[in-house]
């Protein structure tokens, strides 16, 4: 006999004997109810690394979907990975809660311009914003680029623009970043390793 | 439905008898203060697991936040600065949550049929759709753990994971735990894992030492392992010696066929505050039918 | 780190100093637990703070911020005064038996060669006697006053345990008992590590403070160790992978030193870094620079890079000084600079002195920032009232804000402390446009490279040369760029012993850097990480979980670098016969005819032990260096300077020398000179920290850390705060001769007042992580307070100790 949250509480407030009810045993289904369902059953599961120490615990990342064509996959839900030697399944609360990373809402999702003297951002296509900031590279590598110092030595270096790299960003992104700087001529680069 | 592996072992408010033949592992998680470093990494797992979020608060002049548990933090952390010896600091953070006890205060308490379950691998588990949120689980808790929450006004707290543990796995705090502070198995191993702490602390000159399990609540599912077991209030007022309140006593014929006129009156309260703190639920029901 | 994570479970004493490491690396803390558990091991903390580390800890001992040369030196007179070194160690491993130059001296504070005017040394005098033979003259019973030993105990005798006390702070029985349990750790059979991090590297001694640990290390035996070594706990995932790829200035991937001006000749810089052994049968191992460069050239130049030119050596920049943070934003702010491009990093908040670094972006023409999250830095233009005020109308820097995606939506490798590579695989894609880093990256050039294509500019060929073998060129896959780093043979590499033997065929990859040719037929973007992708596949994706040591060295887990080594200088775990010190924890010991073992070896896999090849492979001299020679910027002996916001206005090992009062060759600019407070004013000692809820000025957009840490405080003790009427909670302001912040005080016993020389110094703990933008209650940037100024070698800026006042608001 299923009895609705709703029937039950009719049934009860009918009056105070309706205890006996309950005293003979008879409860909605709901009474009965399943722990609450395990939320990963069937949600894909990636290998990932924490990006904030460098632990670099292993991570199992979880998402909704099985990764077929009409599903889109999104995060739902991040823990440590047991395989891993060094974290074994552990997690600090940062790597607990990088669930909130993922989704802040502090995450960028469109290239912005601010112009000069302007009090706004403006939403520029990716194309727009890489060709804007290369013409301004050029210009900047053009008029300075210093080739001969005072003494005349070849040095070949452009002073006048830098680049801080990320540390969170991977070897690949290193490796490509080092090949666009040194190619260019840029002396200025650093790294949070520095500070 | 009827659980396969999370047997019901006791219900609120419910005379009828449990299934019995059936016996799981008795379960416990063991808290080594020893090991702990406040990091609160059980917190955001928590958190993270069970889809909570609390507020964010602001901070009051301690480490501890959230302040305290509340519907959406099932666990905190609780920071306490003493000087055991003279001139000797010791940071004590203890972890509190549910104890999960074997003789559980909020289900006796309880006057609503299957809001508070005991599974036979002694999780105390709240079935909030049955909670009528009359508060009585926190006056039945010795350890002032339950909490009603202002949206549904329904009572909370620790799961131990009873969704995770149902499928084979560690509780999420228990899984993140950065240092090992938190473990995780049978109360048997549990027991014997606390034992081995215990001698290494004694090695090193907490000659108190000793495995929080207080037979006041006929020993819990969830246990501490203490530096110095003989002083459990350092710990941000971990009671000594825990039981259940004599008022939830009233509540002891609860699960027993006889009708009384306190019964009757106790009964009426409940429903009466489900009657008043609940109607947005029946509108919404009422939508639906 | 010298050792791995894991490895510390093996220790039998962790010291943790210089750092906090349950706080900031907690899943790494776990195998000190471990270690405390299983080994009976005991922690010692030592800091300003009763921190999350000293929770747990078997002893504390309280230190004064940037007093920690003055500790460590007082424990090196302890260890020679009371005979607790690892002699045998000592003698064969490290430079203690080597001579030094007569004309090398100390005196009130300053080495030879000093030049007040330019604040820099002449370091010629930090050097070895050399023989007739070129080679270091040593004397092996350590007698000779001119010996590395010698000397060091005349330099540490001044730091006597009540000289500690009064620099320190450190009551001198806590120091005594510290230098106790540190000494026992000299018996061959037991092991200490040490775990140290931003405590020690951020200050204008960094360096020093790390070199005083390595000494101790050295002295006790300890590096090479299983459970032991020196164990930098670094920040970012990939902190170590992006310091290994040398993004930093002046030195190229794999640590490839880069050309100085005067280096015209290649041939002459190549020599220069090829460094000739110092003694008899020394690998001496970068000898092998010329195989790393020439393999580096062709990976950026390719076929452009010839014999002929040198491998395109001009086409690298050159170097007249260094350009770190400190430096650029000292130029940026002198207006020398038109554009910047922050990758992943919020400059604005992490360097020091807010008010400078934003007149200095304020100066910039274009401001480029990728980031997959909100930055201050991105919006330093934006007026956040008294967080941030500025106007807008009046800066003329144009901003490109470009969204990155996050670890999650990404696939490739980080490096750990640990220096494992790890490989990482994509989970979802990111939110709305972002973008991979790399293909911001290859967006940006790939443009630029075109425009000068068919415009022509400045010095293209670099730019027309660069390869670029990507088969998608916007989009270079992450897989293409491991393979390109790790490297491959372009002629058939043959074997140099017997030249029938080919050790890779053109096309492949690279087993090893020991297969790296200076000729061009090999290339490598970087050659420690050579080998990560062999002709066996991607190894950094590995996953085995077997441990065959049971020491946790998990072999087929990933790839460490170098040539999957999981302990550096290995060889030192054993004695010179070539037996392990403790047989229990073995790595590698030498079997008669090889060194073979759990690890690679650190060693020529056939040095026997009769050939006496030292074990620190990398020195020309084979062995550790307790005498750093001309390495340091500031003195081949550490030494005690005050932080250039001292509290007592002298340094009280030099009183009478007021050049020495703090380090007398950290650089300091003339605006930030000016900068700087006294005590007079600002008479607390102040020292900024992470907390374990935050990870910098990411988390503060982070709901779930925010909840746990929702707003700004900072800590005080209880007397400083009954002194000043402040309570649990009440509101403060914290104010530096730069700034000021305000927050809520938490008022409590883990700080201490401490007794320095008669006065009582109270210290200031201020927590980092909140700012004007994300999801916590809105804070000031605690880099309003702190000083721009820096280490004398590495420039790391002096976040650790400055002056304060506090007030109650």
């Amino acid at each position: 006999m299923q009895v609705t949250r709703r029937q039950f509480f009719k049934i009860c407030a009918a009056g105070v004997g309706s205890s006996s009810l309950v005293a003979l045993g008879f409860a909605p289904g709901e009474a009965l109810a399943e722990v609450r369902e395990f939320k990963l059953a069937r949600a894909s599961e990636t290998r990932s690394t924490c990006p904030y120490c460098s632990v670099a615990c292993g991570l199992l990342v979880y998402g909704v979907g099985d990764k077929a064509k009409n599903a889109k996959t999104s995060i739902i839900h991040i823990e440590g990975d047991p395989d891993n030697p060094v974290n074994r399944g552990t997690l600090c609360p940062k790597g607990a809660g990088l669930l909130d990373f993922v989704h802040s809402e502090s995450r960028l999702r469109f290239p912005e311009y601010r112009a000069a003297g302007s009090n706004e951002w403006q939403r520029i296509s990716w194309d727009d914003a890489f060709t804007r900031i290369a013409k301004h590279m050029k210009a900047d590598r053009d008029a300075n680029f210093v080739a001969k110092n005072d003494k005349g030595e070849t040095v070949n270096r452009w002073l006048t623009a830098g680049m801080l790299a990320s540390s969170a960003a991977s070897n690949e992104t290193g490796m490509i970043s080092a090949k666009f700087v040194r190619s260019l001529g840029i002396v200025s680069v650093d790294t949070q390793a520095r500070i | 439905m009827a659980l396969q592996s999370l047997d019901i072992k006791a219900r609120s408010a419910t005379t009828t008898q449990s299934p019995a033949a059936r016996k799981t592992t008795e379960v416990a998680k063991l808290i080594d203060i020893s090991k702990c470093i406040g990091c609160k990494a059980c917190q955001a797992a928590c958190m993270e697991w069970n889809d909570l979020r609390d507020d964010i608060g602001h901070n009051v002049g301690v480490y501890d936040n959230p302040h305290d548990l509340s519907d959406q933090s099932w666990t905190v952390m609780r920071f306490s600065e003493v000087e055991v010896e003279q001139g000797r600091l010791e940071w004590l953070i203890r972890k509190d949550g549910c104890m999960h006890c074997a003789d559980p205060g909020c289900l006796k308490a309880c006057p609503s049929p299957g809001a508070i379950v005991q599974y036979s691998n002694g999780i105390v588990d709240f079935h909030e759709e049955n909670c009528i949120g009359c508060g009585y689980c926190i006056t039945g808790c010795p350890f002032n753990i339950p909490r009603i929450s202002k949206k549904d006004h329904k009572a909370y707290k620790c799961t131990l994971c009873s969704d995770r543990v149902g499928v084979g796995l560690e509780p999420a705090c228990v899984k993140t735990c950065p240092t090992g502070a938190i473990v995780f198995g049978s109360k048997a191993d549990m027991i014997h894992h606390a034992e081995g702490r215990i001698t290494d602390l004694k090695e090193r000159g907490y000659s108190n030492a000793a495995l929080y399990d207080p037979k006041g609540v006929g020993g819990t599912h969830v246990m501490y392992v203490l530096q110095h077991g003989d002083k459990p209030e350092l710990y941000a007022n971990l009671p000594k010696d825990p039981g259940i309140s004599p008022l939830v006593g009233l509540w002891k014929g609860v699960t027993k066929p006889l009708m009384n006129l306190g019964l009757g009156l106790a009964v009426f309260a409940g429903f009466f505050h489900y009657v008043t703190a609940g109607p947005k639920e029946v509108e919404e029901e009422e939508k639906t039918d | 780190m010298t050792n791995h994570w894991v490895d510390i479970k093996n220790a039998d004493l962790i010291i943790i100093m210089g750092g906090n490491a349950a706080e900031a690396h907690p899943c790494g803390f776990k195998w000190v637990t471990e270690a405390k558990a299983h080994r009976g091991a005991k922690l010692v903390v030592v800091d300003p703070r009763f921190n999350r580390s000293a929770a747990v800890s078997d002893y504390y001992a309280p230190i004064r911020p940037g007093t920690d040369i003055a500790f460590l030196g007082g424990v090196i007179n302890y260890l020679l005064s009371n005979n607790k070194i690892h002699e045998e160690y000592v003698k064969h491993y490290t430079n203690a038996p080597y001579l030094v130059r007569e004309d090398f001296s100390f005196n009130d504070g300053l080495f030879s060669g000093y030049d007040a005017e330019k604040r820099k040394y002449n370091r010629d005098t930090w050097d070895y006697a050399l023989g007739k033979d070129g080679y270091v003259e040593i004397d092996e019973t350590l007698q000779n006053p001119r010996c590395v030993y010698q000397l060091m105990k005349q330099h540490y005798a001044r730091y006597t345990p009540e000289t500690v006390s009064r620099v320190c702070g450190t009551p001198k029985e806590a120091f005594l008992k510290v230098a106790e349990m540190i000494g026992e750790t000299s018996r061959p059979d037991k092991v200490m590590t040490i775990l140290y991090a931003l405590g020690w590297t951020q200050h204008t001694t960094g360096s020093q403070n790390i070199r005083t640990m390595a000494m101790i290390q050295l002295l006790l035996g300890n590096i090479g160790r299983v459970g032991g070594g020196v164990n930098a706990l670094r920040g970012h995932s990939n902190v170590q992978g992006i310091t290994d790829m040398n993004l930093v200035s002046g030195v190229m991937p794999g640590y490839l030193r880069m050309a100085a001006d005067e280096e015209q000749d290649f041939q002459g810089f190549l020599s220069k870094r090829a460094l000739k052994p110092l003694r008899p049968n020394q690998m001496s191992y970068w000898q092998n620079f010329p195989k790393f460069w020439v393999s580096l050239a062709k990976t950026f130049y390719g076929k452009a890079a010839t014999k002929e030119n040198d491998f395109s050596y001009h086409w690298f920049p050159k170097y007249d000084k260094p350009y770190d943070v400190l430096q650029m934003f000292e130029r940026m702010h002198n207006g020398q600079m038109n554009g910047f491009i922050c990758q992943g990093f919020n400059p604005l908040a992490a360097v020091p002195c807010l008010q400078k670094v934003s007149a200095a972006l304020s100066k910039l023409k274009y401001l480029v920032v990728i980031d997959p999250l909100s930055t201050e830095t991105a919006e330093f233009w934006r007026d956040h009232g008294e967080l941030n005020s500025v106007d807008a109308s009046k800066i003329q820097t144009e901003v490109f804000r470009l969204p990155a995606n996050c670890f999650a939506e990404e696939t490739g490798s980080y490096t750990n402390s640990g220096r494992v590579l790890q490989w990482h695989w994509s989970a979802a894609d990111g939110p709305g446009d972002a973008k991979g880093d790399v293909e911001i990256i290859a967006g940006i050039f790939t443009r630029m490279r075109d425009m000068y294509r068919k415009e022509g500019g400045a010095f293209p060929e670099p730019i027309l040369n660069l390869t670029w073998p990507y088969s998608i060129p916007d989009q270079p896959s992450p897989e293409e760029l491991a393979r390109e780093f790790s490297g491959k043979a372009l002629a058939d590499v043959t074997d140099p012993k017997d030249p029938t033997k080919v050790l890779a065929k053109a096309g492949e990859q690279l087993a090893s850097f020991a297969h790296l040719r200076d000729d061009g037929s090999t290339s490598s973007g970087n050659w420690l990480y050579c080998g990560s992708w062999s002709q066996a596949g991607n190894l950094m994706a590995r996953r085995e979980t077997s441990d065959p040591s049971g020491l946790g060295f998990y072999p087929n887990w990933g790839f460490s670098w170098p040539a999957n080594r999981r302990v550096l200088y290995n060889r030192a775990n054993c004695d010179v016969s070539g037996k392990p010190w403790d047989p229990s924890r073995k790595t590698i010991a030498w079997d008669g005819s090889k060194w073979t073992g759990f690890d690679v070896p650190d060693m020529r896999p056939d040095a026997a032990p009769e050939e006496d090849v030292g074990p620190f492979i990398m020195h020309p001299d084979g062995v550790g260096h307790l005498f750093a020679l001309k390495g340091m910027a500031d003195g081949p002996f550490p030494e005690h300077y005050e932080p250039f916001e001292t509290p007592l206005g002298v340094n009280p090992m030099h009183p009478k020398n007021p050049l020495v009062t703090s380090n007398p060759v950290s650089r300091l600019f003339a605006y930030d000179k000016a900068q700087l407070g006294k005590a007079d004013k600002f008479p607390y000692v102040a020292t900024t920290y992470r907390l374990t809820e935050h990870y910098h000025y990411w988390t503060k957009n982070v709901r779930i850390n925010s909840i746990l840490q929702p707003s700004q405080f900072i800590e005080m003790n209880e007397e400083l705060a009954k002194e000043k009427g402040i309570a649990h909670g009440d509101t403060v302001k914290v104010t530096s001769n730069r700034g000021y912040i305000r927050a809520v005080a938490v008022v409590t016993k883990r700080l201490r007042p401490l007794d320095i020389d008669g006065k009582k110094v109270h210290t200031i703990g201020i927590p980092i992580h909140w700012g004007f933008i994300g999801v916590a209650k809105k804070g000031f940037l605690a880099n309003r307070l702190t000083p721009f100024v820096g280490d004398a070698t590495a420039h790391t800026p002096e976040f650790k100790a400055f002056l304060v006042n506090i007030e109650k608001v």
